[in-house]
């Protein structure tokens, strides 16, 4: 018989509508997946009672594929069909990959992402991501009894949108229905509850197997804001072990020991530097196939010293990320830590000294991010009353805009704007009988188009023939919770509509994010002056339009004195807005407003006796 | 008439309230519903309602509504491990036909 959890008060399910929902952390190195079952947040293990799914997999000639620690056993045998650390490829393209010609795959450069030749054919991330995110479905749908409503998986916060539709392209092809993406930082924020604490900025210090990542959290009002990040990706865990192998090494005086030799030593490393957490000292006692023996005795202090290095390069990545944020350590409310390295009590002890206060360690730092994560998903799968109901939002980091004539941004939805959002704002044609008009999506603080990033470029025809300026078309840009854009544009009086998902093929790294931030500051007062030159030349261009327009029409109107000054006023404003000065173009736009009232009032008095003709005075209601 | 707890799920579910922070004891109950006429409720209680009828398993209390008794008297709320699989099981005595997958029954 199915196996009943403890829900919420006034939350039981119907029978067979379980809503199962998990949180994935897909890591570089591991990937769990947890729940929140019986009122608890709790990792689900596999068969042999382990929670970490090593993010491996293994391509096998006979069309079998190994996940996991059977993956990570083929990774010296056939290094080439097995695929670890494949988040690095998400969403990138091979001159995005660092260390390609240290990497044993056979790599192959398609548009947008890079793909695997394997034994099973070319595979792109996104397959082999979904390989092991299967594998965890499969994990929670046999430990909790069911099909899963939905999930909520991780991602760096400094991952791109084409990282992130990646990550969600891969969820869906391993038979997840994706809830949201969440920011690594953010998830191991909410297993704190610190979205219940005081508003204020929260530092989240994730030292994983292989990479670093330090993110500057604001909280206010119960949303969470990135404010910052900044990292490492080769520096991790991994690097710790390795120094303790070499001392081990030269303190007992073996060279070049042979790779089975070296894999052993290596496993003891990591070994005694997880015992050292809690144990001053431990003895290494091994013998070697080479027959030599290690009869060592390794002391915190020893492992401290040869690995206290590796700390400080962390936090040089810390600084830059505060500097950043603009803040200094002393302004940062919270420290949590992730990753399995932060277990290590000196560097819980050094990043402590660096803020002025004992990070929060008393979460499983593995762990943390994929519990976090469950939260959300229990939330997102509706298993909490609505009063105690809290939606967690993220904020979109740069502003999205539209050009417009001139090359001008107009911005739709501001930087800072949460998640999901839509807004909507109204256009109209620019010349007579325009029919067709192109949207070119924008992301950037700047004024001109030129200093933004170009998103996306589409076009919306068909629209009615009108004069300039009648058309109204609404664009309306949609931002989803995955922080990912759809823009379409619409036509009012006959409906047509034309739309674009915006999937960048590379999407902006954190530090363009912060340099683009920073460039929109630094040039505030540069892009005011050329929004409005930008401004009065475009007026002017469409001043000079109607006049000529006008003067087809109704040249008849002027005798030639009036004409020749009308001319030479058209003639000056030309000029003016061939240039770049602001005010030469105003007094110019002046000048010629005062030369063609004339002709303006005489047009208006022709068109009203037109209107007029054949109407007596008391037809007409005044 | 009296509704008891397993050791083991006794064990399970103080540890679930204590992780939870708050709550009083567990509420039980059968609802008309399901592929077989019945299900079960299981959730926590925040609080005692005057309505409820109130036992003690193994320093737990135990809530049911006095409608839902007379399907429930004489059951133990078990907690069991199948396979990956865990969670809590009825041995109802009053049970005379379940469906399928027993997440609901008839009496």
């Amino acid at each position: 018989m199915a196996l009943l959890q403890i829900s919420e008060p006034g939350m039981s399910t119907e029978p067979h509508q379980h809503r199962l929902a998990v949180g994935i952390d897909l890591g570089t190195t591991n990937s769990l997946v947890a729940t929140v079952r019986n009122g608890v947040p709790q990792c689900l293990q596999d068969d042999e009672g382990k929670t970490l799914l090593p993010s491996i997999v293994h391509y096998l000639p006979d069309g079998h594929i190994a996940v996991g620690r059977k993956a990570q056993a083929a990774l010296a045998i056939d290094p080439r069909n097995t695929i670890a650390s494949v988040k690095r490829f998400m969403g990138r393209g091979l001159k995005d990959v660092s260390h390609v010609e240290t990497m044993p795959y056979d790599f192959v450069d398609a548009e947008g992402m890079v793909r695997l030749r394997t034994v099973q054919g070319v595979k792109s991330p996104v397959e082999v991501s979904a390989e092991i995110l299967r594998d965890l479905r499969i994990r929670a749908e046999r430990s909790l009894g069911g099909e899963l409503t939905g999930a909520v998986i991780t991602v760096p916060a400094y991952f791109d949108d084409a990282q992130r539709q990646a990550t969600k392209d891969a969820a869906r092809l391993a038979g997840l229905n994706v809830l949201r993406l969440l920011n690594e930082p953010t998830a191991a924020a909410i297993a704190y509850g610190l979205e219940n604490a005081s508003e204020g900025v929260y530092a989240v210090y994730d030292l994983g197997g292989g990479t670093f990542d330090i993110s500057i959290l604001r909280l206010s009002r119960g949303v969470f804001e990135v404010v910052a990040t900044n990292g490492d990706a080769s520096l991790g865990g991994d690097d710790f072990d390795h120094r303790l192998f070499c001392w081990m090494l030269e303190n007992a005086s073996i060279s070049l020991p042979s790779d089975r030799d070296s894999r052993r030593l290596l496993i003891k490393a990591r070994e005694v530097k997880e015992r050292l957490t809690l144990d001053e000292s431990v003895p290494v006692r091994m013998t070697l196939e080479s027959g030599d023996e290690v009869d060592l005795v390794v002391h915190r202090d020893v492992f401290v010293d040869i690995t206290r290095n590796l700390v400080s390069k962390t936090l040089k990545p810390v600084r830059k990320a505060l500097r950043d944020a603009g803040l200094e350590p002393g302004d940062v409310k919270g420290v949590v830590m992730v990753g399995g390295a932060t277990r290590m009590p000196h560097v819980q002890q050094m990043v402590g000294e660096f803020f002025g206060q004992p990070p929060l360690t008393n979460l499983d730092p593995d762990t943390v991010v994929a519990i976090g994560a469950a939260m959300q998903a229990n939330v997102l799968a509706g298993n909490r009353a609505a009063e105690e109901e809290w939606l967690l939002l993220d904020v979109i980091p740069l502003s999205l805009g539209i050009e417009t004539m001139g090359g001008l941004v107009e911005k739709i939805i501001p930087r800072n704007a949460t998640i999901p959002t839509a807004r909507a704002q109204d256009f109209t044609t620019f010349k007579d009988g325009q029919t067709a008009m192109v949207c070119h999506v924008v992301q950037g603080e700047r004024e001109l188009v030129s200093a933004c990033r170009s998103l996306a470029r589409f076009e919306l025809r068909g629209i009615p023939p009108m004069v300039a300026g009648a058309a109204r078309i609404r664009v309306t840009f949609q931002v989803d919770a995955d922080g990912l854009l759809s823009v379409s544009a619409r036509e009012q009086t006959t409906g047509i509509e034309a739309r674009v998902e915006v999937k960048p093929s590379y999407g902006l790294a954190d530090h363009e994010i912060a340099d683009m931030l920073k460039s929109g500051f630094e040039h505030a007062r540069d892009d005011m002056e050329a929004r409005s030159l930008k401004e009065q030349q475009v007026e002017a261009e469409r001043v000079l339009e109607a006049t000529e327009r006008a003067l087809l029409a109704d040249s008849g109107l002027l005798d030639a004195a009036e004409r020749a000054a009308l001319d030479a006023a058209m003639g000056a404003l030309r000029d003016a807005a061939a240039g770049q000065d602001v005010r030469t173009i105003k007094i110019q736009l002046e000048n010629f407003n005062r030369a063609s009232n004339e002709f303006a009032s005489r047009r208006m008095d022709k068109s009203i006796r037109g209107a007029l003709a054949g109407h007596k005075i008391e037809d007409l209601r005044l | 008439m009296a509704v008891t707890l397993s050791e083991k799920a006794a064990n399970h579910i103080g540890n679930f309230l204590a992780k939870r922070g708050k709550g009083v004891g567990i509420r039980l109950g059968v609802r008309t519903s399901g592929c077989s006429g019945m299900a079960y409720k299981l959730e926590f209680a925040d609080e005692v309602t005057s309505d409820d009828v109130v036992f003690e398993s193994h320093g737990l209390k135990v809530l049911i509504d006095p409608k839902s008794l007379p399907y429930m008297d004489g059951t133990e709320l078990d907690f069991v491990r199948e396979g990956l699989n865990e969670g809590f099981k009825f041995n109802n005595p009053n049970v005379k036909g379940e469906c399928g997958c027993g997440e609901s029954f008839t009496v």
